[in-house]
Parts: structure tokens; sequence; C-alpha cells
């Protein structure tokens, strides 16, 4: 579905990126892990458009992405959920989640998918009227997933979702992801959260400091020595 | 009753800055920069209407369609050719391109139309008279079209789908992007919107002070820049009541304390406001949960 090859990114003279590859199939839950600084945003960003990556390709089924304009890789059926969330803050819950569906033009198809993600996040219901930015960090979380999905997208990136969330929030938020991958969406995870990044990947790649240093499948990266000693904690 | 005639005349003026302040804070809050060209385009639209009513003897309202056409036009095209390349320069460079593309119009006028002052001409004359009360019907046409300006811009931002990709491009454009919201597009919008409205702010501007020369647009623009900061920069009622409220200052203390201190009146005012609540009167300040 997703194909990154050689894909260079740079900051001025910072080189961000530094040639990696990899690829997201069909219906997996991939994850990128990697520490601080290692160069997981700024892959998101360059998948959504968001940078202009310096070389290399980003196919989504066999279209290419760098030379797409941001605005529209959404209605491709690529959709992210950002580190930080970045909800408007001064929109209702309810404008938030139409915002998510702004590429589409199917009435119909939205007010259902609104019904289904307000099924899915029940709290959001109770606060569509609510400015998002009163929401609590969790219900923010959850705001900002739930309008990724209003995109109907076939591929969902998400950026560090467990950020700042307690243990038990944290819990909840990935069991979505499962749900929402049952649902039959791709699933790009990025964590800093090695552990429960791995538990539910059904593949993983390890990056550092902007190169891909191990990859496999989330058992094989959970039981690996060098993961365990640089992600896990020993 | 000359208070209240006083009164109403500073909300006729108070209603021209109004709408030009709603071009100021709009582009201030979408494009996040201060376009000091806009007062210059007040000046094309008012060279524009002076053309078509005064030269070709046009109908008033062809020229009112004329201006609004072209100032819509010249508002899009400047944020193309001097704004866009600057989208991730510094806000400094920008402030200076904006100040460079003002005297720009302003020499234009000079070189196209002369520099000589050229007389408007009487449009609307007669007044409303009520027992010792006698308003003209173009103060009150002015107020009534700030009034359906302001209603109209608040539905078109609240109630619509593109009004609500106008407020997300003012919170975060990196996000609007990822909501495939064409940022680029929602910037020409917004331009084109406050031009167009600089352009009915020019036409009641000139109707009521009736000379049309190059620099004519200096002294409004900056009336009105400041009754955008008055209000709160970036809040639309905060344009609408900062325009209204200055003019009324402006007006009255022409008329009780002095007409040459008027303006540092005015501005003593906006001083006092912005020492009391820095972000203007109705400037927003949102708590956000993290």
């Amino acid at each position: 579905m997703l194909e990154i090859k050689d894909l260079y990114v740079r900051y001025g003279m910072i080189e961000a990126i530094k040639g990696i590859s990899f690829e997201v199939r069909d219906g997996e839950i991939v994850t990128l892990i990697g520490s601080n600084g290692a160069g997981k945003t700024t892959t998101m960003h360059a998948i959504s458009g968001l940078l202009k990556p310096a070389s290399g390709s980003i196919m989504l089924d066999g279209v290419e992405l760098t030379k797409t304009p941001n605005h529209k890789i959404v209605s491709m059926g690529l959709a992210q959920v950002p580190e930080g969330r970045r909800v408007f803050a001064q929109q209702t819950v309810e404008e938030n989640l139409l915002l998510g569906a702004y590429a589409r033009k199917d009435k119909d198809g939205i007010q259902k998918d609104l019904d289904h993600v307000y099924e899915l996040f029940p709290r959001l219901l109770e606060r569509k009227k609510q400015p998002a930015g009163t929401l609590s960090g969790g219900e923010q979380q959850m705001l900002a997933m739930a309008r990724a999905l209003m995109s109907r997208p076939k591929i969902l990136l998400m950026d560090e979702p467990s950020m700042g969330l307690s243990p038990l929030l944290v819990k909840e938020i990935f069991h979505i992801i499962q749900d929402i991958n049952k649902d039959g969406t791709t699933i790009l995870l990025v964590e800093q959260n090695a552990k429960m990044a791995l538990a539910i990947a059904d593949r993983a790649y390890v990056l550092e400091t902007g190169k891909i240093s191990l990859e496999g499948t989330g058992e094989e990266l959970s039981a690996s020595e060098e993961v365990r000693k640089a992600y896990l904690g020993g | 009753m000359a208070f209240l005639s006083y009164l109403i005349g500073g909300l006729g003026l108070g209603s021209v800055y109004a709408i030009i302040a709603l071009g100021y804070s709009m582009v201030y809050g979408i494009a996040k920069m201060l376009n000091f060209a806009h007062g210059d385009v007040i000046m094309v639209g008012a060279f524009m209407a002076y053309f078509a009513i005064s030269k070709y003897h046009l109908p008033v309202l062809v020229g009112v369609v004329l201006a609004v056409v072209v100032c819509t036009i010249l508002g899009v095209v400047i944020e193309r050719l001097a704004y866009k390349p600057l989208r991730h320069a510094s806000s400094l460079s920008v402030l200076i391109t904006a100040i460079g593309v003002s005297y720009f119009l302003q020499n234009s006028a000079m070189l196209l139309w002369g520099t000589d002052t050229k007389i408007f001409p009487t449009v609307l004359s007669g007044s409303l008279t009520v027992g010792s009360l006698s308003v003209p019907y173009l103060t009150l046409i002015t107020i009534l079209t700030c009034i359906v300006i302001m209603i109209v811009l608040t539905l078109f931002i609240n109630r619509t789908k593109t009004g609500r990709a106008m407020r997300a491009c003012s919170e975060d454009k990196g996000a609007a992007a990822l909501m495939g919201i064409n940022v680029n597009r929602i910037i020409s919008i917004t331009f084109a919107i406050g031009s167009g409205l600089a352009a009915i702010a020019s036409i009641l501007l000139v109707a009521t002070y009736p000379s049309v020369y190059p620099t004519l647009g200096s002294m409004p623009g900056i009336k009105a820049f400041t009754a955008a900061v008055f209000g709160g920069i970036g809040s639309i009622p905060g344009a609408f009541l900062g325009g209204l409220v200055l003019g009324v200052v402006e007006n009255l203390s022409r008329a009780y304390i002095s007409t040459q201190l008027s303006d540092a009146i005015v501005f003593m005012v906006l001083i006092v406001v912005l020492l009391i609540k820095p972000t203007g009167l109705l400037g927003k300040k949102v708590n956000v949960k993290v």
C-alpha cells in the first residue's frame, strides 16, 4: 500500500532522514520506533506532504506522493493523527470532526461516519458542542484520531498517540488502534513507547539518527537483545 | 440633540473604519501578517468609483461594482506576487514588503492619475429629519451597510465549510493542510474578501469626504488598523466594535474638545485600552489543555 524508497529529508543544511526505505502492506499495523530526534516525525511529515523531501520516493498504491500537493493527499486515502494532537482548540468537537471530512463531498456518508466515530468514542458525543481546547489530553487524542477517521482513510498515520497520557489511557488508545485496524484500516504507528507499539505491530522498523537500523516482526524485535537494551529498558 | 447627531455621525465614520478594519483583522488572523497596503487598496477603489461615476457618467451602482471587482482582483494579485513568495520568511520581511507595496500603489496612482485632488460627485444628498434631529441619508446607509456586512461575514465564517476552513487555517496551518484544506487558496479568499470590503469602504468614505487623491488611503488605513488592534486583532466582532468606538471617540472629541487634538485623543484611548487589556477589547485568549 505505502512504499518509501531512499527517502532523504533535509532541514537547511541538516540531513534529518538519510535514505530510508520501508513499506506498509494492506491491512498491517507497522510501527516505526526510535528515540527522540531519530527522525520519526520528519518521516511522517514527509509522507503527508507537510515537508518536501530532498530526494526519494513515497508511493501510495502506485501514486507518487512527493509530486502531489499536500491538500490532495487526504482524498487519496491517507490521513495523519499528528504529534501533539493539534486539534483546532477554538472550534467545537463536532466542527473538528467535520474538518476531518473536509475533502469529502458525500453528505450522507459524512453523517454516517460521524455517528460511527461517536459510537467508537462516546465521550466525544457528550462533548460535541464544546470547544476542543477544553478537552482533557486523552479526549483530545481521541478527537484527533476520530477527526482523521472522518476522511475515511485507507491508511492512517499516527504520530506518538500515547504522548503525555496516563498508562490506563495509553492502553485504551492502543485498544482503539487495534479496533480501527480490524475494521480494515492499515496503520503506520510512530511511537516512543516501544513496548506497547511492538506488542500490537505486525512488523516494525527501528529508526536511529535518520537511518533504519533494524527491522522485523513485532515479536522478533520485542525479543531482540539490541531493542531490549535501547528501547525497552533492559 | 447636538450630542445625538455627533454620536450618529461618529457611528457613520466608525462604520467605515470597521469595514476597513475587518480586512486588516481577517488577513492578520489567517495570514498572520499586517497588510499595510490595505489602505491603498481603498485609494484604488475610490479612483475606480470616481472614474466610473464622474468621468464616464455611469450609474453609481456600476461604480460600486467596478471598484469591488478591481480591488478584489488587486488584493489577490498583491498576495500572489508580493506576499506568497515570503510565506516562510520572517515577519519583518513581510512587513517591509507590505510597506513597499503601499508606496508602490501610491506612486503608481500619482503616475497614472496625477497628484491633484479630484472632487468626488455628490451621489446621495438629503437627510432624515426626526423632530429637531437631522441625519444624512448617507450616514444611515453607511451604518446599515456596515451592519449587513458584519452579519453576512459572521454567518459566512461560522456556518459555511469555507468559513470553518478559514478558522482552522487561523489556528494551525499545518493541521489544516492535514485535513486536505488548500491553505494557499484560503489565504487568497481572505485577501479577496478583505479587499472587496475595502472597495465598499472607499466609496462610503469618498461619498462623505469627497476628495480623491493618491494618498487618501493612508489615514483611514492607519485608523482602521488602530480599530482592529483596539478591538482585538484577528477577531471579527472586535474589528466591528473597535471601528465604531474609534469613530465615535473621534467625532465626539472633535465636537467637544478640539479638532486638532481628536487624533491624539483617539490614540490615547487606544493606549489606555491596551494597557488594561493587551489583547484588545474582544481579543481571544484561549487556554489550551495539554
